[in-house]
């Protein structure tokens, strides 16, 4: 065995961080899914009826659907009807302050790094945080008010702006777009809900925080951002998991709406638990559909992903560039340690004249792991002048695992201007050699050259989390060059 | 400074080093020539401590300390610098930035206090005129779009920002066009001394002329068959290697 490999080996025992659970007590509704678990979900949340009709038409729809099987994903079919569909704290008076919440509760997020009293907060990020089916609590909410910016569960918003979620539920990803979002809008629990109003720069980044506890339960939530016009928001969300052996699914759907001259960011650092490392066993299937209309001229729509969790990765953030001059962005870098699998990627829609879209991934392999770029590139016959810039870059570490590029493109417009970049590399014994002839260790000299390679995506990250994506991106690669 | 003895190694049980003699003194510079295949590029990464080389017997000395005890990283902290003949490009790492976390861990290493960024882009501009680089090298990636010409004045540029004790200079002069090897040639002249020791791997005698070598080494089938000074340089390249084999 390689000295590389030994060190590799020895940082490999590390274990997935976040893989404690709480024990708290919650209320989950017994595994299954028909007509009645729906209805049961609506009244749990006193939803009205249009809401409850919506969902039973998604499920009506869902039911005629088949599961779609064209990722280069390889796992054993989903048993919808072992899984619970809503898990949810006992109820309580309802929480006015952080008093009231568990401390328990209070502990986890301390734990996971995301203090939820206000004294400890991360400067400037307001977080809504999403444990199982229910959002706990969201801070800075006065603070957030006195600019007019609705930012709250999705619960509460159907409650308090009913006009708002009404108008734009569904309107990007309608209810049938596909089997995974059909199946979320039948049984969606909460989830977040973002409103910026006209000529409104949200003065601080809104970031919700999704955990996943109770055993054989899914997570289905639903984040829905509306951004009006001149308005600009940075939105983040991070993901964790309990460590368990069987496998748990997430299903979300992610709406954004971006009026004329608005700006919605939206920033992700997924890291889900993503299974036994040595055996495979458990983690996270994460089937998520994620969707920006740029409706407005002008507006631009960024995407920038950091996926290192999660056993199962089936996510494409999309931009549909209705507006003329407007601008969609996709940055991503996948991982995929072990036995991890991501198929991961973006479609651009260019409708609008003079619409512009950047693709910048990055895939890394390792382990046994399997990373897929599968993008999809589309220029209407209206969208006159419209340009793409693609970049897919794949990086291979070890003998085992995989890398494949699936870019469709489709152009009916003579006037546009395509590139497409690609490339795949190893990071082989010869670089690792030439940064330890340099004095550089081989631990040292992993992080760098993958650091290197992602770079351009942790760019686009805000501040404090391109520093954690970093140290993710570490810690989720130690031990994996062999 | 550097010991080496009857040392027999190889790759993949191939037998290619069948008893190699050199010691190197401070402030000398030692040339190895040979065909290809004569074991001068494996004698180099046994230095180094490349993997997948086995050392089955024979011993290897650096200031005392046994080298082959040492793991790669080690050997490069202690003061062994290796020019590689094939430069590996690493995308997106910045060359400045590359170069400054090897000092980095070199001034660590000998209880010494780090470099910050500012003090290191004076020192590295510094060494850029040495070998008449541009300053856009400093923002590419490392070796990414160098020419070969390129990435070995960046070897040298390396070599002259980390100061090793001994230098190894594998094929250093080839890909080089005359003017290109004048300029690394001086390079390395200026930053010889009485302290710094180099073994220089070629073929040709070109580089040799430049940097006039204290001892030339032939090689022939994993022995070192006879030394000399540059009018040894000067015979093989009329005679060939052949009047050395049996």
């Amino acid at each position: 065995m390689s000295k590389n490999t030994e060190i590799i080996d020895k940082a490999i025992g590390q274990e997935y961080e976040y893989g404690f659970t709480t024990d708290i007590e919650q209320e989950t509704i017994a595994p299954g899914l028909n007509e009645d678990v729906i209805k049961l979900i609506s009244s749990k949340k006193n939803e009205p009826q249009w809401l409850l009709d919506w969902r039973l038409k998604a499920y009506d729809q869902w039911l005629k659907m088949d599961e779609p099987d064209w990722s280069k994903l390889n796992f054993s079919n989903i048993d919808f009807q072992s899984i619970s569909y809503y898990a949810a704290l006992k109820p309580k008076e309802k929480l006015s302050s952080l008093d009231e919440v568990d401390p328990e509760l209070l502990d986890t997020y301390n734990k996971l790094g995301i203090p939820l009293e206000e004294q400890k907060m991360l400067a400037n990020v307001a977080v809504d945080a999403v444990f199982d089916s229910v959002s706990v609590t969201t801070t800075f909410k006065e603070e957030l008010q006195k600019h007019g910016v609705i930012f709250c569960s999705f619960s509460e918003a159907v409650k308090n702006h009913p006009k708002i979620i009404k108008k734009y539920l569904g309107s990007v990803v309608p209810a049938t777009d596909n089997y995974f979002a059909a199946l979320n809008s039948a049984v969606f629990s909460d989830g977040s809900f973002v409103y910026i109003p006209k000529n409104v720069r949200c003065p601080m980044e809104l970031s919700t925080y999704f955990r996943i506890n109770a055993a054989n339960t899914g997570q289905f939530e639903r984040t829905l951002i509306v951004a009006e016009e001149g308005s600009h928001v940075s939105y983040l969300e991070g993901c964790t998991a309990p460590m368990r052996d069987e496998n748990q699914l997430h299903a979300a759907v992610v709406e954004l709406v971006a009026h004329k001259d608005s700006e919605i960011k939206y920033s992700t650092v997924q890291n889900w638990y993503p299974g036994d490392p040595k055996t495979g066993k458990g983690g996270i299937y994460n089937f998520v559909t994620k969707r920006g209309t740029c409706l407005g001229d002008n507006s631009k729509i960024s995407w920038t992903q950091v996926e290192t969790g999660s056993a199962l990765t089936w996510k494409y953030p999309s931009c549909i560039l209705k507006g003329d001059n407007s601008v969609g962005e996709f940055y991503s870098v996948a991982l995929s340690n072990n036995f991890q699998q991501a198929d991961t990627g973006t479609k651009m829609i260019h409708i609008g004249k003079n619409t512009k879209s950047t693709i910048i991934s990055k895939g890394i392999s390792a382990g046994k792991g399997q990373n897929t770029y599968r993008g999809g590139v589309k220029i209407m016959k209206g969208a006159e002048n419209a340009r793409n810039y693609s970049q897919c870059d794949s990086i291979l570490i070890g003998e085992e695992c995989g890398a494949h590029t699936f870019p469709y493109i489709d152009v009916r417009n003579p006037s546009a201007q395509m590139e497409h970049e690609a490339s795949t590399s190893r990071i082989g014994e010869d670089q690792l050699f030439y940064c330890n002839q340099r004095g550089i260790s081989t631990e040292d000299a992993v992080s760098m050259i993958v650091n290197g390679f992602c770079k351009k995506v942790f760019n686009e990250l805000p501040m404090e989390f391109a520093v954690e994506a970093q140290k993710l991106m570490e810690v989720s690669l130690e031990g994996s060059v062999g | 400074m550097l010991e080496i003895k009857n040392l027999h190694a190889g790759v993949d049980g191939k037998a290619i080093l069948k008893g190699v003699e050199l010691v190197i003194k401070p402030g000398e510079l030692h040339a190895i020539m040979g065909r290809n295949g004569s074991g001068k590029s494996t004698l180099a990464n046994i230095i180094t401590g490349r993997e997948n080389y086995e050392v089955t017997s024979g011993t290897v000395n650096f200031n005392g300390n046994n080298l082959l005890d040492m793991s790669p990283e080690n050997r490069a902290l202690e003061g062994i610098f290796m020019s590689f003949q094939y430069p590996v490009v690493i995308p997106g790492v910045n060359n400045t930035y590359f170069l400054r976390a090897a000092l980095n861990s070199k001034l660590k290493h000998n209880g010494l206090k780090e470099v910050n960024a500012a003090d290191f882009m004076r020192l590295i501009r510094e060494k850029l005129k040495l070998v008449e680089m541009d300053e856009k090298y400093l923002i590419r990636a490392v070796n990414d779009g160098f020419s070969g010409g390129e990435k070995k004045r960046n070897e040298i540029l390396q070599m002259l920002t980390l100061e090793p004790q001994l230098s190894i200079l594998d094929e250093t002069d080839s890909g080089l066009d005359i003017d290109a090897l004048k300029i690394v040639a001086q390079g390395i002249n200026n930053f010889r001394n009485s302290e710094r020791s180099f073994l220089a791997i070629t073929h040709y005698q070109r580089l040799l002329e430049h940097m006039k070598p204290d001892f030339i080494h032939v090689l022939i089938d994993g022995k070192i068959v006879k030394s000399g000074g540059m009018d040894l340089a000067h015979e093989l390249e009329q005679k060939g290697y052949s009047w050395l084999e049996e």
